[in-house]
């Protein structure tokens, strides 16, 4: 999508009858929803009927992002990169977050190849109400044994249903491993200067998204995707090569950076970029490499990677990286919120606590992990502050002393117990006063970290 | 049977194939006039020839009007002051490490954080300082001679009246022996009590007149004119502290360059949520205060501070927790990862914790700054590898 393009450039094209059966009110909220890709084209059933064909195949083309979505795998287990529109997140929002991808190889024993499979199928951690995943697996071919390859990738094939990234220099290494699952969509990596065809040509074939190499040179890399857009394939993503030592370092960072203005800013060669963390690996065991591997997954999550390739499995390595994902591809405009409304813990009954917090999901997910692990019985009152936490909607005034009593009435939860006593967050111990005086409710002003409420209700809850 | 086709699939249709048959489909002779039509449109003049040309890629350049101002922290004997070294923090003439496009002439700072009572820190941390922590200049000392510190932060927080009430003159007196016992630039940071914090740096300010600290710092929520006065008499640099909103951050720039602050004397922190606690927020205005300054607006100008030590607030940094791995490890990637990020988005100098971490954090922006020498490897080689 060029820059300019506004909610009017779209509207003009749309049928402009405001029937609402796209679920918007008017055509010109849905032209606005469509820039902020909250809805689908297709959602304007009008719009795809054969008498618009000229707009829809016009709208379509204006609403291409600048960096191409491409898609990894089949189905809905496919996973979707690219498709970004802005430099920096703060001018419209980034779409699709990294996709993490864990490597393993031919030459793996069997049993270690299947654990690590599985340790990638399972891989899952909960944070703010969100699971935080790896996504895909990437099989190198360290025999370059055709069948050795083959026999690796229906392994792997089997005992996963994250898509798969194939990886060979070789055109038959690679398609051999096609001829397994070329139906699963899997990333072909790489084609490069010498390859282009012969492995351009698979991407044809199996129709797969292909991984376009150049080391270091960009007219070398726009030159492969150039040949490959000429014999008709579509879906590329990039790979500038990943230097990761010294001041090469440097010059991996700024291809990034040159990649991702060129596809925005002069919509030349518009398409995600890969960069391969792993290759840390390349000198040697050491323990070091590890630290290292988190350093340059960092800087590839910051800017611009679509898509990692990682080796480390240790979970200390794998939490921070995820959690950097996770507030990259967090849009600062919308905090995460949960719903409102009075929670149970447990099998709370009419002598049990009573805590009260915010809707912002930070705050409500620490705190009700906190709740969980002690397993005491108890209600949440979630308090509606539009998604801030305890001390910024206290500051703010998203949170007072007539939003709380507002809540608790309209709750329920007078009727749920007999006592009037609540449990407010230390750090919003400045409404408690104003709570005590315009409700009948005792306000027991909590600890500052939700960490220590066992503590508290042990202690002060009688 | 009956079929009605919408049109992203006919478009689809018409794509990959060469000829198609429309059967059982129910039509009107205008709409498939139309189709056909579009066939033509759709499909292209004619298929290109599939050919490998050598082309170039054009580098998309920014050319920014603005840049970071460079502001001096220490004074050595020929500027008044007793510091073995002056560090350069900021100047910064594009984004953080766009080589390609400009030289930005400092790297990053890192300055150690020195607390004057020994207060409650994570194990991976605690660890480094157990044995001077009752000994703020042992624990100064301890950063520079055995971890090399370029600065060291004082922070002077026992005199929170809910934690020790420490005298206004007490805390002075730990200023000076944090002075003497080091001879790196120093920055002296109050409790965050908003009551008591101008008076403490007032009389931290005073006793290190001439040494060009780094005085954190003031914010709107007390009276930051105090904390601007004492600076200018004493020959200071500010620390403009505002919590991650850019246009607050403009205003207290403006207020304490109204006050008389050059400047070259101030440097911005605007507020660092850690790693999983925010850091988006952060990221975001950093980023945005950045771009503001070099398309040239001369409020935010300055460079930018991160209290990076804020990632050991995060349970993931400090906590124990079998299921999330070591700690040892997982604390001060926390800590590395929040510091890169924040240095990727623009901050310049940051006040960090653990030995590990910065560590880390320097290999690898040292790296990016392209002054890292080494050979280069055959990456194409990973797909082989162990
Ligand atoms: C991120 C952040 C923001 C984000 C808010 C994101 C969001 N969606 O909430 C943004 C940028 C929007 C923001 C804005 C503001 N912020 Co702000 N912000 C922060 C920051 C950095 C982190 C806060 C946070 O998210 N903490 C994590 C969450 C999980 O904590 P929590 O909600 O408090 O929950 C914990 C506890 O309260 C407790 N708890 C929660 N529920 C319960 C329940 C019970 C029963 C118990 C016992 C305990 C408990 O346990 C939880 C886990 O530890 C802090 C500084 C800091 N490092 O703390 C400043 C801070 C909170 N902000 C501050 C201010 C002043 C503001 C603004 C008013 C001004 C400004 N210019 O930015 C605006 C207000 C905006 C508004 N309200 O309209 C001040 C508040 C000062 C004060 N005490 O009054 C702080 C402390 C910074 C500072 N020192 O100046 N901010
Ligand atoms: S369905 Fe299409 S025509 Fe109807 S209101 Fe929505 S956008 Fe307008």
């Amino acid at each position: 999508m060029a820059k300019k393009i506004g909610p009017l450039d779209i509207y003009n094209y749309l049928p402009k009858t405001n029937c609402g059966e796209c679920g918007e009110k008017t055509c010109m909220a849905f032209a606005s929803q469509l820039i902020e890709r909250s809805v689908k084209l297709e959602d304007c059933s009008p719009l795809i009927q054969p008498n618009f064909a000229v707009s829809y195949r016009g709208l379509k083309e204006m609403l291409a992002p600048s960096v191409k979505e491409v898609l990894v795998g089949v189905e809905n287990t496919a996973v979707k990169i690219g498709g970004e529109e802005v430099i920096f997140r703060h001018e419209l929002t980034y779409f699709n977050k990294t996709a993490i991808a864990l490597d393993v190889h031919d030459e793996m024993e069997n049993d270690e190849l299947v654990s690590r499979v599985r340790y990638v199928n399972d891989f899952y951690f909960k944070r703010i109400g969100e699971e935080l995943k790896l996504d895909i697996i990437a099989i190198r071919s360290k025999s370059n044994d055709p069948d050795i390859f083959a026999q690796c990738v229906s392994k792997v094939s089997d005992e996963t249903k994250k898509p798969l990234m194939i990886c060979s220099w070789d055109p038959f290494v690679l398609e051999s491993g096609l001829k397994v699952v070329g139906h699963e969509r899997p990333l072909i990596y790489a084609a490069t200067k010498d390859t282009w065809k012969e492995i351009g040509g698979l991407a044809l074939k199996y129709n797969c998204p292909v991984v376009a190499f150049a080391d270091g040179d960009m007219s070398e890399l726009k030159s492969v995707v150039k040949a490959l857009e000429s014999m008709g394939v579509e879906d590329i993503v990039l790979d500038p090569g990943s230097h990761v030592e010294g001041q090469h370092l440097s010059n991996t960072f700024g291809n990034f950076v040159k990649s991702r203005r060129a596809a925005i800013w002069n919509e030349d060669v518009g398409y995600p970029l890969l960069g391969v963390p792993a290759i840390v690996w390349l000198n040697g065991d050491g323990a070091e490499n590890t630290f290292k591997e988190v350093m340059i997954a960092a800087i590839m999550i910051d800017k611009y990677a679509d898509l990692i390739i990682l080796h480390t499995p240790e979970i200390w390595a794998l939490l921070p990286i995820v959690t950097l994902r996770q507030n990259i591809y967090t849009d600062p405009r919308r905090p995460i919120a949960v719903d409102a409304g009075l929670k149970r813990f447990g099998n709370p009954d009419e002598n049990s606590p009573v805590l009260m917090t915010t809707n912002f999901a930070l705050t409500y997910y620490t705190v009700a992990s906190d709740i969980e692990s002690l397993g005491v019985d108890c209600y949440l009152l979630v308090i509606d502050t539009e998604g801030l936490g305890v001390e910024v909607s206290v500051a703010g005034g998203q949170l007072d002393a007539f939003k709380a009593v507002d809540a608790i009435k309209k709750s329920g939860i007078e009727e749920e117990v007999k006592h009037r006593k609540i449990i407010i967050p230390g750090l919003s111990s400045r409404i408690s006063g104003d709570l005590e005086i315009q409700s009948d409710w005792e306000v027991l002003v909590g600890p500052v970290d939700s960490s220590s409420i066992g503590d508290f209700i042990e202690k002060k809850w009688s | 049977m009956k079929n009605t086709l919408y049109l992203p699939e006919i478009i689809k249709m018409l794509e990959k194939v060469e000829e198609i048959e429309l059967e059982n489909i129910d039509m009107t002779a205008g709409e498939l006039e139309l189709i056909m039509s579009m066939i033509s449109a759709i499909k292209g003049p004619s298929v290109k020839k599939a050919e490998y040309l050598d082309l170039d890629f054009n580098v998309p350049l920014a050319n920014f009007p603005g840049e970071v101002l460079e502001v001096e922290l220490g004074a050595t004997k020929s500027n008044g002051g007793t510091r073995k070294n002056v560090i350069k923090v900021g100047g910064q003439k594009t984004l953080p490490f766009y080589n390609f496009e400009s030289h930005n002439p400092n790297e990053p700072v890192i300055a150690y954080d020195v607390f004057d009572t020994n207060i409650h820190l994570a194990g991976p941390v605690r660890r480094h300082f157990e044995d001077v922590m009752d000994d703020p200049a042992e624990w100064a000392k301890r950063c520079v001679d055995k971890y090399g510190a370029d600065a060291v932060t004082i922070h002077l927080i026992s005199t929170d009246p809910t934690i020790k009430d420490t005298s206004a003159r007490e805390a002075a007196k730990t200023v000076e022996n944090v002075l003497q016992a080091v001879k790196v630039p120093i920055i002296i940071g109050g409790s965050g009590n908003t009551d008591k914090d101008p008076e403490v740096l007032e009389k931290a300010a005073e006793v290190s007149e001439g040494e060009h600290c780094l005085i954190n710092s003031a914010s709107m929520n007390m009276d930051y004119k105090r904390i601007a006065k004492a600076c200018l008499d004493h020959g200071h640099v500010v620390l403009s502290w505002t919590s991650l909103d850019i246009n607050d951050q403009k205003t207290l720039n403006k207020y304490l360059i109204d006050l008389g602050i050059k400047r070259e004397d101030i440097i911005m922190d605007p507020t660092t949520a850690a790693l999983g606690y925010g850091l988006e927020y952060s990221f975001s205005i950093m980023e945005r205060i950045r771009l503001a300054a070099l398309k040239g607006d001369k409020d935010l100008q300055m460079p930018m501070s991160s209290g990076t030590t804020n990632a050991w607030g995060a349970r993931e940094a400090w906590m124990e927790n079998p299921e999330w791995g070591d700690r040892e490890k997982r604390g001060p990637l926390w800590e590395a990862v929040t510091a890169l990020t924040l240095c990727l988005a623009g901050s310049d100098l940051f006040m960090m914790m653990n030995p590990t971490a910065m560590q880390l954090f320097k290999d690898t922006f040292r790296c990016l700054s392209g002054l890292k020498e080494t050979v280069s490897l055959d990456i194409k080689d990973w797909i082989r590898m162990g």
